[in-house]
């Protein structure tokens, strides 16, 4: 129910603003909510605030445990094993 | 210029003066604007005669003619990659492109707010004069009305076009048939993201050009490279987007489509601005791009007819038209699973759920 | 754009996909409910439904702030930018279409004078009152509790501002109460009736309020709890994790969303909001009814920026049409198919209950993104 994004600050700005970088798309957001945040961080962002920062190890984890989840490790399912969406139903 | 020059205290002061009610009252100063701005700007035969109407010459034998007409009413009036001058004759060129003419003539009306600087309407102007030039086609007459300040948006601009139609050709949204091919000329949603970036309330910062242009080139590029009739249907997607334009054919044909979403080019910054925003790229105004559907044999020269045209370096297959009774146009998604792309249920808005 | 599109590889999806297909038990089914409308969204903007196996199925929540918006609170907004002219209303772009009493919505009153305005931000909210010193600006704020920090910051910043024409209408309600209340529902509680076998926790909201605050509801009802991130193999990854959960016999809090949420959350977040909002004792939700100690209202301190205080504002509940069944469907009993009133008297342009309204409704989101199936004859999945 929230859109946020991931965005990246690329410059810091006075007050708790900051500008940040999403797919070549630049906006001033607030880091209000966030502490130590640097230019080079990737916050997620949310109406116009900074809500946490972004952990890219995590990320990267979590990508790891997407790829490793689909190797079928017994060759279990004959063929592709993905249900075809009419058989499946 | 006619022989009898009127005599004019001074010239318009294109840097600081406004629009007047006087310049719509249909006198001297009324006489001053078309003749010092826009029949110099549009500069041909048609306007220089100054009569009430131009006589056009007959079409070609075979040919027969076509005509379409288009309001523009945009905000912000100047925008990253033209103008309200620039897009109201793009827009009606556009409509007779689509139709299969070659667009000739178009006739201009203007509605001016009283106190719009003259800078911004010379500026609109010469910008039109130029789209028209590129275009091929000749502003041959046109109206102006003046509005008491503060009803009216600055200006509007009515465009009404005229083109001649070959014998042959005949594409219309009824025409898709099970099997065709969806072809698309380029990248979507520019035009509609380069205008959000200009409102305040969202204030983005992105490098987003309209893709206005005119598509007639494109189009003949395609008649030539293809049998008339293996053109089916063509259009330019404007406002509601991709998406509304798909289901308006695929309701006047009774066909259905199944479109792949990794092949619809998107810009990436366009694609970075409407996830920020909450927007669909399907649904947002584009204002040079074609859709083709074509007969599925001559897909390949079709693709390869817009891709060696500059306006279509971009253009992709996108899908194709099916049998469904429903009409419904569907997307295999990223992901690798199915959604529609329905019709679009008022303006599409910003949202943050 | 960095750590969205990876997160939306076709690839791995068929890959999770098949993980999923290789790890249900096909002698029994899954429910699961997404609470999210986020997450209700990106389900069927991507046709995730079509890459699940057939005993898997999503029911979708009541996450949706818009959608649980009472009428009445809409009208509250509506009545005070048309009764005052020095007032200008401002709200997210969500709330405008939502249908109100008396055939208005705000863009409606918009049209008949009223100055009614679109914000990105609660900061535009509180800056156009700076700059526009003679006018009364309202802000009427949504949200779960990933929008609440902001309205809370921008309450404190007006307060020690001292600006005197920046209020607020705080609409915003709290996730662990409203599934406290599908939980405790006794369609939920009966067996062999509405059976939901595990969460799929929100994304952002848990990026606020962490991990922590789902312990309760994996202890107490003894249903898994799976934090997933906002993208499709977030969410395919979660369903992933409780169909192993579920499998196993456990009923645990995870956390799929580890890049961005922790246990306790944003503490600095948190402090911000209790030291504006406090809870009212009681908020009525549509679609669900009266919940207790749900809902957040302003502090007596900054009672000067609270517009319903400034204005006497009042809140007069409005029923829905009788023949409606959002509340059902906020539950997971029925599925929008099964109301009477589903694409027929009720569509996204004339919407008659708050799983219609936002395009992450339940309803709204099938009409949208899948209501082709129906016509395929397929069991509805979204």
């Amino acid at each position: 129910m929230c859109l946020a994004l991931p965005a990246r600050i690329v410059e810091l700005l006075t007050g708790d603003q900051c500008r940040v970088e999403l797919g070549g798309v630049r906006k001033e957001i607030s880091l209000a909510l966030v502490d130590d945040a640097a230019v080079g961080d990737y916050v997620i962002v949310h109406v116009g605030y900074a809500l946490t920062r972004l952990d890219p190890e995590e990320a990267a984890q979590t990508l790891a445990l997407f790829a490793e989840a689909g190797i079928d490790p017994a060759g279990v399912l004959a063929g592709d094993g993905l249900p075809a969406p009419e058989a499946a139903r | 210029m006619p022989s009898a020059r009127l005599a004019h205290a001074r010239p318009l002061d294109l840097r600081n003066g406004r629009i007047e009610l006087a310049f719509g009252a249909g006198g001297r100063a009324m006489a001053q604007l078309i003749t010092e701005l826009f029949a110099r700007a549009f500069a041909n035969d048609w306007l220089a005669r100054g009569d009430d109407g131009a006589v056009l010459p007959a079409p070609g034998p075979g040919e027969r003619l076509v005509m379409a007409t288009d309001a523009h009413v945009v905000s912000p009036l100047f925008f990253r990659g033209g103008d309200i001058g620039s897009l109201s004759v793009h827009g009606t060129v556009n409509d007779l492109a689509v139709m299969g003419a070659r667009p000739l003539y178009l006739a201009a009306s203007f509605i001016l707010e009283e106190g719009f600087p003259l800078a911004d309407l010379a500026r609109i102007v010469d910008s039109m004069a130029a789209a028209a030039r590129a275009a091929g086609v000749a502003v041959v007459t046109g109206d102006t009305k003046v509005v008491e300040q503060g009803k009216g948006d600055g200006v509007f601009i009515t465009t009404t076009g005229i083109g001649a139609l070959p014998a042959g050709r005949d594409p219309g949204g009824a025409q898709a048939r099970p099997g065709d091919v969806v072809l698309l000329s380029g990248r979507i949603g520019d035009h509609g993201m380069a205008i959000m970036a200009q409102r305040e309330s969202l204030a983005f910062d992105a490098e987003i050009v309209s893709d206005s242009a005119p598509l007639n080139g494109l189009v003949e590029a395609l008649y030539a490279a293809v049998p008339a009739a293996a053109i089916r249907v063509l259009r330019d997607p404007t406002r509601g987007g991709l998406a509304t334009t798909l289901n308006e054919i695929a309701t006047q044909s009774g066909v259905g489509m199944t479109l792949e979403e990794a092949a619809i080019p998107v810009a990436p910054q366009v694609h970075a601005a409407c996830e920020l925003l909450g927007l669909d790229p399907l649904y947002v105004a584009n204002e040079g791009k074609l859709v083709v559907l074509c007969a599925p044999a001559h897909a390949d020269a079709v693709l390869a007819a817009l891709r060696a045209h500059p306006l279509g370096t971009e253009a992709a297959r996108i899908g194709a038209a099916t049998a469904d009774a429903q009409h419904f146009v569907q997307v295999r998604t990223a992901l690798g699973g199915r959604r529609m792309v329905d019709w679009l249920a008022g303006e599409q808005l910003p949202r943050i759920c | 754009m960095k750590y969205v599109d990876e997160f939306r590889d076709g690839t791995l999806a068929a890959g999770l996909a098949r993980a999923i297909a290789r790890e249900v038990d096909r002698g029994r089914d899954y429910a699961f409910m997404e609470f999210c409308g986020g997450h209700t969204h990106a389900i069927s903007r991507y046709g995730v439904a079509d890459l699940l196996p057939a005993n898997v199925r999503m029911i979708h929540g009541p996450g949706c702030p818009v959608c649980v918006l009472p009428i009445g609170r809409v009208d509250m907004a509506i009545g005070l930018a048309l009764a005052r002219p020095e007032v200008i209303l401002c709200t997210y772009g969500d709330c405008l279409r939502v249908p109100a009493s008396e055939g208005l919505s705000l863009l409606k009153a918009k049209a008949r004078g009223a100055d009614v305005r679109m914000v990105y931000s609660a900061a535009d909210a509180l800056a156009l009152a700076v700059r526009e010193p003679a006018r009364e600006v309202v802000f009427f704020a949504i949200g779960f509790e990933t929008t609440t920090p902001p309205t809370a910051l921008v309450l404190r910043q007006a307060a020690a501002q001292g600006l005197a024409n920046f209020s607020v209408i705080c609409n915003h309600v709290l996730t662990p109460p409203a599934i406290a209340a599908i939980l405790g529902a006794p369609e939920v509680r009966r067996l062999g009736s509405v059976r939901i076998d595990g969460f799929i926790g929100p994304a952002h909201v848990s990026t606020l309020i962490g991990s922590r605050p789902y312990e309760a509801f994996a202890a107490q009802y003894r249903k898994p709890v799976v934090i997933a991130g906002f993208e499709p193999l977030d969410v395919m990854q979660a369903i992933l994790m409780l169909v192993r959960q579920v499998n196993d016999g456990r009923a645990e809090v995870e956390n799929e969303f580890t890049r961005a949420v922790s246990r306790d959350g944003n503490a600095k977040a948190q402090a911000v909001v209790a030291e504006v909002l406090e809870l009212r004792p009681s908020f009525e939700w549509r679609g669900l009814g009266a919940l207790p100690d749900s809902a957040l209202r302003i502090r007596s301190a900054f009672a000067a920026w609270d517009a319903e205080a400034k204005f006497g504002l009042e809140d007069r509940p409005v029923a829905d049409n009788r023949a409606c069944e959002c509340g059902a469907i906020l539950r997971g009993v029925k599925q929008p198919v099964d109301c009477k009133l589903f694409a027929t008297a009720c569509t996204p342009e004339n919407p008659m209950g708050s799983c219609m309204v936002s395009s992450e409704g339940a309803c709204a989101a099938h009409y949208n993104y899948g209501r082709f199936r129906d016509s395929e004859a397929l069991p509805a999945q979204d």
